[in-house]
């Protein structure tokens, strides 16, 4: 029994996290109609910058970094690559972030060579037993944190007027910009947004059980296509298949 | 050659859709509209085709198994590219899947060919006939994804088409004795009656003996050759236009009569077979299939280049072939030579990871200040060189015109 529930907590905290980098493909792909196939790189990127700084800055101030990092990619992708590109078919632009994923990613592995980078977290590989069943503590922080960020998440899309703005953008464009809804704040708001719960997945994919942040993070990345195909694309909160 | 005009709505013919730039310019009769780039591009143009031909098939005569094998791979790489032209390119529908054909090709031809033993199976057909049956095979399972390809569309067959590269992965892995697992299998040469492709001697033509890459190089032209005119009278053809007004705008197109869903399932068919005989060929020229060679990253790699070459086209394909299979190669062979690459393992950026990031911001690059990719280049810069000609044609300037504002 306690194996089962065991089971089934690492299974929801894994899932959670995966929904935390599918939440943010599908915020792009709502807002934008483009299927961010950069959406691994801009988690290892933000990985990365963590692990980098961590014996600098101290954790919080390194994750902080990694967030805005990959924030600032996902924006800069934004700006300089997918608003100028002067193409109205999507299947295009979606090949234009596989260019982006394959520069990003290649320089990335390149500087993470073969090491595995440890992201300095606090928790380590402390496990908490509460009634015989024991939990590594990174999976409870990872299960509180998505759940924390998705929830806020979908508050804010629901009552803020950048939610607002945001379904609008999605429901129908044209309409939107019609409405005073400015598209190209929409949009560069779904990339640094997207990017900042990429980093923050980042930090959950390379802690305790698996061993750090190695170039084979990318790859787990890829795992929450599935996820974010299978919640179904069409209403941002993307379910996540609890692995 | 001629388009219908697509619908003027703003959706502006892309990149190597040069036709609308006429129609729209009220040409008379499609006779007139036939007749007025031929007279002024057969002669050249086939001039030029012949000579290019000649000189492909002299070269394996001179090259060496370096140059041969770079070129196989891009001819190969291109036979799938310009299958994947047709469906991305022409048609908008974008593919993920395309490495999984690729594979389907690969191992449908060694499956076919090879003897079965005591643990891989296999028909042991003739191999002629087994490299037919990948082709086949690889549209059989196109056809069966085909009811999903007709029904989605652009982007939305990109995200279900990925679903194939895991499946596929999955079970080649894993299906032992069909595919070898994680070893892979090796691949019996191809033997046509009388003349065998592998290393066996007594082949010697002009004074050169011909081993296994320079005869494959013969049968990679042989394919790729009526591959690439297959394409071109698809795209240039009613099948073409239909496809064309799919991508553009696919209300119009039904509109118009164009049964939208059995195109597409249709093109999804046809850039399958494509992909079936450049996996096979590839399969030929590696003579070893390893699984893990099929995954995402050659679907990257083929959408890559049908972007850098030129969307909707089957030259773009090929040019976008060549170009992405052969910088990997050309900066291995050549990156001691440059700077800021380094060789593997001393730190720096290696040749494969300087190719990989060129060609990356290559795609990035063609979209945003070339549209029409490579090919588009081409063109414009025979339309600065064509008015030095003379005066006559007016028309062709409006005709080179790429990418309407």
């Amino acid at each position: 029994m306690s194996t089962f529930v065991e089971l089934v907590v690492n299974g929801v905290s894994m899932g959670s996290v995966y929904a935390l980098i599918a939440l943010g493909f599908v915020i792009i792909f709502k807002a934008t109609e483009v299927v961010n196939f950069a959406h691994a790189s801009l988690l290892l990127a933000g990985g990365y910058v963590t692990a980098v700084l961590h014996d600098d800055l101290g954790f919080l101030l390194a994750l902080g970094a990694g967030i805005a990092a990959a924030a600032g990619a996902g924006a800069l992708v934004e700006v300089l690559v997918l608003r100028r590109a002067r193409v109205e078919n999507h299947a295009v632009l979606a090949i234009v972030t596989i260019g982006v994923d394959i520069v990003l990613t290649t320089e990335l592995t390149r500087r993470i060579g073969t090491e595995v980078l440890s992201l300095g977290d606090p928790w380590r590989d402390r496990i908490v037993t509460v009634a015989g069943v024991s939990v590594a503590e990174t999976r409870i922080a990872a299960l509180v944190t998505a759940t924390v960020l998705i929830t806020a998440f979908l508050l804010a899309f629901r009552h803020t007027s950048w939610g607002v703005a945001m379904r609008a953008a999605a429901e129908d464009g044209e309409t939107a910009a019609l409405m005073g809804v400015r598209l190209t704040r929409v949009s560069l708001g779904a990339w640094a947004l997207a990017g900042a719960l990429a980093a923050v997945a980042a930090l959950f994919l390379t802690v305790f059980p698996t061993p750090g942040l190695d170039r084979g993070t990318s790859f787990a990345a890829m795992k929450a296509f599935p996820a974010a195909i299978l919640g179904g694309s069409t209403p941002p909160p993307a379910r996540s298949p609890a692995a | 050659m001629s388009d219908p005009s697509p619908p003027p709505d703003g959706a502006p013919g892309r990149a190597p859709d040069r036709a609308p730039g006429r129609a729209r310019t009220g040409t008379p009769g499609r006779a007139a509209a036939l007749a007025q780039p031929l007279a002024g591009l057969r002669r050249p143009a086939v001039l030029a085709g012949a000579a290019g031909f000649l000189v492909l098939l002299a070269l394996p005569f001179y090259l060496g198994a370096f140059w041969l094998q770079t070129g196989l791979f891009a001819m190969s790489a291109a036979i799938g590219a310009i299958g994947l032209n047709l469906l991305t390119g022409a048609t908008g529908q974008l593919s993920m899947g395309h490495a999984f054909f690729l594979a389907v090709g690969a191992y449908g031809y060694v499956y076919l060919a090879s003897d079965s033993g005591p643990h891989l199976a296999g028909l042991g057909l003739p191999t002629p006939l087994a490299f037919l049956g990948a082709i086949v095979l690889a549209g059989a399972a196109g056809g069966l994804f085909s009811p999903i390809a007709g029904r989605l569309r652009g982007t939305y067959l990109g995200i279900a088409s990925l679903a194939l590269i895991f499946i596929g992965q999955h079970v080649l892995f894993n299906a032992g004795s069909l595919t070898g697992g994680f070893n892979g299998r090796d691949v019996p040469p191809l033997r046509l009656p009388g003349l065998a492709f592998d290393d066996s001697p007594g082949l010697v033509l002009f004074d050169v003996p011909l081993g296994a890459l320079e005869r494959l190089w013969f049968l990679g032209l042989a394919l790729l050759v009526p591959a690439a005119w297959t394409a071109r009278g698809v795209l240039r053809g009613r099948p073409g236009r239909a496809l064309n007004t799919i991508r553009d705008r696919e209300v119009a197109a039904a509109v118009m009569g164009v049964p939208v869903a059995r195109y597409r399932a249709g093109v999804f068919v046809l850039s399958s077979m494509y992909a079936g005989a450049a996996g096979a060929l590839l399969a030929l020229v590696f003579r070893r299939t390893v699984p893990e060679y099929f995954g995402m990253f050659l679907s990257l790699d083929y959408l890559a280049m049908i972007v850098i070459g030129g969307l909707g086209t089957a030259a773009g394909a090929v040019a976008g072939a060549v170009f992405v299979s052969a910088l990997p190669q050309l900066l291995t062979r050549y990156g001691d030579d440059l700077p800021l690459v380094a060789a593997p393992g001393s730190g720096g950026v290696s040749p494969a990871e300087a190719s990989r990031i060129l060609y990356g911001a290559a795609v990035v690059a063609v979209v945003l200040f070339l549209p029409g990719g490579l090919l588009g280049l081409w063109s414009r810069l025979r339309a600065a060189a064509t008015p030095r000609r003379g005066p006559r044609r007016p028309v062709p300037r409006l005709d080179e015109e790429e990418q309407p504002a």
